[in-house]
């Protein structure tokens, strides 16, 4: 479904990634785990246009995408959580949804969509007038994600979403995440820090380090890797 | 507002939405024409509703691109500048001219309706031409470059021979109303709403409130940020245009930088993103000076010699204005909410206290 081929991408004259390869298949959850800036945050824009990489090619769906702007690459249906959640915080909990599905025009399909979500989070539901910058963390992070999900996106993108929340709601999102991969067979590509959650709720993995991908494999066989155990899983 | 119920008989509960918009229009066409009527031997009056007119619209219009969208754009008065110059420039070309058939009157101001598009439309071009460059870039860009332009536009001006150099233009026919400024509020501020309502708008409060979340939801964030960008440059040209209708002479000493900022400062007053707010932010401060030349006249002898450097006094004026409206109230008179959303509030607390 996504596919990205010797991506080079720079801030400036600094070569934030070294020729990454990586490929998603269709109804996966695939996780990018590594140290600070080792270049996973800017694979996640370099997929959706913000940073364009310089060389190399992203292919979805068999097309190239690396030259379009950030807003026709929302359009052909690949929706952002983008890092530290960045919701509209004079904007309420609806509007936010609201700018969510800024795309489209099916005005039942965003209503479906909608119940959807308040059912997958009923504390917006409770809060939906209430201004988002008034939220909780953990809030936030929910409000975050429902509105990527309101673009009914084939491949949602998720920036460390367990970012500074306590380790119980963050238990919470992979939780959802998982469900979401679920319910609508959302494809899902999760960039983490918390190697331990982030694998566990992935199907497969690749570990980046200094802007190059480093290893590549299951899941299951990531977590029982010695290296990958003592870099990032602290055992 | 009988009248307006008697044009469309038994369509009012089923008219389409567009046309709704035009209602109050109706209702205020009457108003403003009165209104001209009653000031038609009260000259100062007349000049001094102009102004402020037109300052509501530069006000509002401003608002659009940095209240709204949160750009920050301090060359409006660049843009006047385009408007007034080029319309009045076509004016006094078209001065002797008429429509053959026409009343006089009647044809002055057809061409004088052309000469207001014309001058938005001149300076809508230059809105674009600025803002495409500079908008696709996030920050404080658009403030240097739009700084640079009005600059640039004073001093193309002060050096061109067809805009009468650093004398200014004069005799421009005065076609200008108390009804055509008094019109032109009326749409300024009728489109600021209809764009602050739309899903237009939400974008535009989205790139405001976080520009790279909203690209990331699929808004076109350059495109909107021109777009609004020429919307609201279209309008200060409007404003310069129906100045130049009004003054008996208009000079690059108008349009300098100094009135760019007495338009943010109006802009910041009202609070960014209030359409109301910014329209009372404007009427106050066309008064103000006004209100300080009484205040200064009336006090005694000295005050009088006051009273003639009001127009350098206000300016420190309006530099305490923001430092104490910075420190008790930071968001402005309204913040982002309008006047009908404050108020009816306001009012609950004011009864609770009485009571």
């Amino acid at each position: 479904m996504l596919e990205l081929r010797d991506v080079d991408t720079y801030y400036g004259n600094i070569q934030a990634l070294k020729g990454v390869s990586l490929r998603v298949a269709e109804g996966e959850v695939i996780t990018l785990i590594g140290a600070n800036g080792a270049g996973k945050s800017t694979t996640l824009m370099s997929i959706c246009g913000i940073v364009p990489p310089r060389d190399g090619e992203i292919l979805f769906r068999g097309q190239p995408i690396q030259d379009r702007s950030p807003d026709e690459i929302v359009a052909l249906g690949i929706s952002q959580v983008p890092e530290g959640r960045r919701i509209f915080p004079q904007l309420t909990v609806a509007e936010n949804l609201d700018m969510g599905a800024f795309l489209r025009r099916d005005k039942d399909g965003i209503k479906q969509d909608l119940d959807y979500i308040y059912g997958l989070f009923p504390i917006l539901a409770e809060r939906r007038n209430q201004a988002g910058g008034t939220l909780s963390g953990g809030e936030q992070q929910m409000l975050a994600i429902s509105r990527a999900l309101m673009a009914r996106p084939q491949l949602l993108l998720l920036d460390e979403p367990s970012l500074g929340l306590a380790p119980l709601i963050v238990k919470r999102i992979f939780e959802i995440v998982q469900r979401i991969n679920a319910d609508s067979n959302t494809t899902i590509f999760l960039v983490e820090q918390n190697a331990n959650l982030a694998l566990k709720a992935a199907h497969r993995g690749y570990v980046m380090e200094n802007g190059r991908i480093t290893l590549e494999d299951r899941a299951e066989n990531l977590l029982a890797n010695e290296a990958v155990q003592k870099a990032y899983l602290g055992l | 507002m009988d009248d307006a119920v008697v044009v469309t008989p038994g369509k009012v509960p089923g008219i389409p939405a567009p046309l709704r918009g035009l209602f109050p229009l109706l209702v205020a066409l009457p108003v403003l024409f009165g209104l001209q009527w009653a000031l038609s031997d009260a000259p100062f009056a007349t000049y001094l509703l102009s102004v402020m007119g037109v300052n509501v619209i530069l006000a509002v219009s401003l608002n659009i691109v940095n209240g709204m969208t949160g750009q920050f754009s301090i060359g409006h008065a660049g843009f006047m500048a385009v408007g007034a110059y080029v319309s009045g420039v076509l004016s006094l070309a078209l001065k002797e001219v008429a429509i053959s058939g026409l009343p006089v009157v009647l044809s002055d101001q057809l061409f004088f309706v052309a000469a207001l598009l014309t001058g938005g439309v001149a300076a809508a071009v230059c809105g674009f031409l600025v803002g495409l460059p500079s908008l696709r870039l996030r920050g404080d860009y658009l403030a240097i470059v739009t700084l640079g332009f009005g600059e640039i536009i004073r001093v193309v001006v002060q050096n061109t021979e067809v805009f009468g150099r650093a004398l200014g233009l004069s005799g421009t026919p005065q076609t200008s109303s108390v009804a055509m400024v008094g019109f032109w509020v009326f749409v300024v501020v009728l489109v600021s709403r209809r764009i602050a309502g739309s899903s237009h708008g939400r974008s535009l409060w989205a790139i405001r409130e976080d520009e790279v979340a909203a690209e990331a939801m699929g808004v076109d964030t350059t495109g909107y940020k021109v777009r609004a960008f020429v919307v609201s440059s279209f309008f200060a040209g409007v404003a310069g245009a129906l100045f130049a209708h009004f003054v008996p002479i208009i000079n690059p000493n108008s349009f300098t930088f100094v009135k760019s900022m007495e338009i943010v400062v109006m802009v910041v007053l009202g609070g960014l993103g209030s359409t109301s707010g910014a329209i009372l932010a404007a009427v106050f401060l066309t008064l103000l000076p006004e209100g300080m030349r009484s205040a200064f006249t009336a006090m005694s002898e000295e005050g009088s010699s006051l009273a003639q450097q009001v127009d350098q006094i206000r300016m420190p004026v309006y530099g305490v204005l923001l430092v104490v409206l910075m420190l008790s109230r930071p968001q402005g008179l309204f913040g982002t909410r309008e006047l009908w959303d404050v108020l009816p509030r306001w009012m609950a607390r004011r009864r609770k206290g009485q009571s």
